[in-house]
């Protein structure tokens, strides 16, 4: 079935965020955008959700009309700071 | 004759997690403090439906966040599902309620949130529990999240029929900067619905055996589960005349048999430190259920039959365009920054095996009366406003 | 008798020598030059014999924000007594920072790493950093990041090394 394909997917997916966690522990390679060097992706116009209430609305206009739902939002970038 | 007063079911999934969930927020800061009023409105295939969204967010001690947001649709249908069930056209209004709380700690932020939404025939409520990391130096953040649903079916020309719906979601996303300009996203869903999923209201329609050019219409009839997945991938790149293009792809399929591609492209203008243009196009497609179709041959001519246009085959294209003015650059009081915003979108439907059916409730001697399954293929247009203040404080 | 002058010389040299590569092991504040808001370039060897705050900052980054009317406070109230804030802008373009001084003003001064030469020289990993650095010259302590109440302990960390 397709869906078990995805779940194979999403395994990966879970693999390659452990062999991230596992870089950044060793340190073995540097993160290579430094903090200082963060000023485009802080950037308002880089943001990844910059209206709520809007995306939540189209979010909804589109779920209520069509068949497929989900895998909505991811963020992450902005300024990097403490 | 029977009265029965149509409605078309708007599902109710967490849609919110945009709205309330940090998904968005980077762990190490939380989002800042902000307020917005929008007021909303849908007009196309013979429905309107308008209503206002209000959002309030609070930090506390850089560690804490509580947010609520109150949203509601005034409806107005006459859509073609309420004319082919001969019903009239009716109202409604459906009120929701939800409520965030968000708490960080170091590179982690944890968020918690509860749903509620109800109209006269429809309650619905869902508990969603999330976790969001930032790692590696900041370029990566993975995030988790946990949501359970509860929906309550009613019927308003039935007072005795209560039905349950239980939905569990559960999600998983990476978010990677890639390079100083470019950050890129990769999200999976898994979403089961157990319990009546289909409208109370809705019917299928049969060939009529007495006479094979009309049709008759009885309840649907779906399966009790439901299970999907998707997954999508989505980045953002900063152009170097400062301007940000974006864009996505999602993948969809799940065990009705539906599988659906979303393709989306967007960029944001700004010009002077004032305004901010964007302009967006969204493709979408999907194919039909397996127990989908528009016209049956006879009644219960399989296990599970439906009609809903959302489970034919389909495809959608969304134009948007939108400005957004600062109008307050150096603040004013408390209020640091704020926005008016105006954003409109145009989406044609485009179906592939749904039928205008009211083609063949025409008297038969009349010149545009097509046989049941002989109608032309329906679509609309649809134009969405959206008008919107934000305030940052 | 000239021969043990010599050893005693060159003895002295000698420990003079090693005393110097350990003061200038790793801890020591690697030195440089930029420009300054003023429009003249400071260096980090004018500062020496005072205790310097060094401040990694951008106007994007919100807790640098936060950060700068405390940073500003604790100049005031310390820079007659040999201590001095040096504010260092990460930014390559620097009208941002410019017009958000305007804005927030301070009286320290700061100093624009448009190239991030210093910004790699001191490894900075977390924005905003601030180093402290004594009157010989070396590093002493490290902030990463700011979160509220870290002010406590910059007020701390500067008296103890003001004491010195």
């Amino acid at each position: 079935m397709i869906h078990i394909g995805i779940r194979k997917i999403a395994a990966k997916v879970l693999i390659a965020v452990a062999l991230a966690c596992s870089l950044s522990a060793c340190g073995n390679i540097e993160p290579w955008v430094k903090p200082y060097e963060r000023q485009q992706l802080a950037d308002p116009i880089m943001a990844a959700n910059p209206n709520p209430v809007s995306a939540s609305y189209m979010d909804h206009v589109f779920e209520a009309r069509e068949g497929a739902r989900g895998a909505l939002g991811g963020g992450g970038g902005g300024c990097g700071c403490n | 004759m029977t009265f029965a007063v149509f409605k078309s079911r708007f599902v109710r999934i967490v849609a919110v997690a945009t709205l309330l969930s940090p998904l968005a927020a980077n762990a190490g800061v939380l989002p800042d403090d902000r307020a917005d009023a929008l007021y909303h409105r849908y007009e196309g295939g013979g429905v309107t439906i308008q209503g206002p969204s209000v959002l309030v967010r609070k930090k506390m001690a850089e560690k804490y966040a509580v947010s609520a947001n109150y949203y509601q649709d005034m409806i107005t249908s006459a859509s073609i599902d309420v004319e082919v069930s001969g019903a009239s056209e009716y109202k409604e209004e459906r009120d929701q309620y939800s409520l965030g709380f968000e708490y960080l700690r170091g590179k982690t932020t944890y968020n918690l949130n509860y749903t509620n939404s109800s109209e006269n025939d429809y309650d619905a409520e869902t508990t969603s529990f999330g976790i969001s990391q930032d790692l590696f130096g900041d370029l990566t953040t993975i995030s988790m999240g946990f949501s359970r649903g509860s929906d309550t079916v009613g019927n308003s020309t039935d007072s005795t029929f209560s039905q349950d719906i239980d939905r569990w979601s559960y999600r998983v996303g990476v978010s990677q900067i890639l390079t100083k300009s470019l950050i890129t996203s990769l999200n999976l869903e898994v979403i089961t619905d157990e319990g009546f999923l289909n409208n109370p209201y809705r019917s299928y329609r049969f060939i009529n055996p007495a006479d094979n050019r009309l049709f008759v219409l009885a309840q649907e009839i779906y399966p009790r589960t439901r299970t999907s997945n998707a997954v999508a991938l989505n980045g953002r790149y900063f152009l170097p005349y400062r301007a940000a293009v974006y864009g996505g792809y999602r993948f969809f399929t799940d065990t009705w048999g539906i599988r659906a591609d979303t393709f989306e492209l967007g960029y944001i203008h700004p010009f002077g430190p004032q305004w901010t243009f964007e302009t967006r196009v969204r493709y979408y497609q999907q194919n039909n259920a397996d127990f989908y179709a528009d016209l049956f041959q006879r009644q219960k001519q399989q296990n599970f039959l439906a009609r809903d246009k959302e489970l034919s085959t389909f495809n959608s294209i969304a134009f948007r365009v939108g400005a957004s003015y600062e109008f307050l650059p150096t603040g004013w009081r408390f209020i640091k920054k704020a926005s008016a915003n105006l954003f409109y979108d145009r989406i044609e439907f485009s179906y592939d095996d749904f039928r205008d059916a009211r083609v063949s409730m025409l008297p038969t001697t009349d010149p545009n009366f097509r046989p049941a399954g002989t109608e032309p293929l329906y679509e609309f247009g649809a134009n969405v406003i959206q008008l919107f203040f934000s305030g940052w404080f | 008798m000239f021969l043990g002058k010599w050893i005693r010389v060159a003895g002295l040299c000698g420990a003079l020598a090693v005393s110097s590569l350990v003061g200038a092991s790793a801890s020591m504040a690697p030195t440089f030059a930029l420009p300054s808001r003023a429009g003249d370039t400071v260096s980090l060897d004018q500062l020496k014999g005072k205790v310097v705050m060094l401040n990694f900052w951008a106007s994007w980054c919100g807790p640098c924000r936060t950060e700068m009317p405390l940073l500003e406070q604790m100049h005031k109230r310390y820079s007659s007594l040999g201590f001095t804030l040096v504010g260092v802008n990460v930014e390559a373009n620097t009208a941002d920072a410019e017009r958000w001084l305007k804005d927030t003003p301070v009286s320290f001064p700061v100093l624009f790493d448009r190239e991030s030469k210093v910004s790699k020289l001191y490894d900075v990993s977390a924005m905003p950093s601030t180093v402290f650095i004594d009157r010989k010259g070396n590093i002493r302590y490290l902030h990463k990041g700011y979160k509220a109440g870290d002010e406590g302990e910059y007020l701390n960390q500067i008296r103890a090394l003001l004491k010195e």
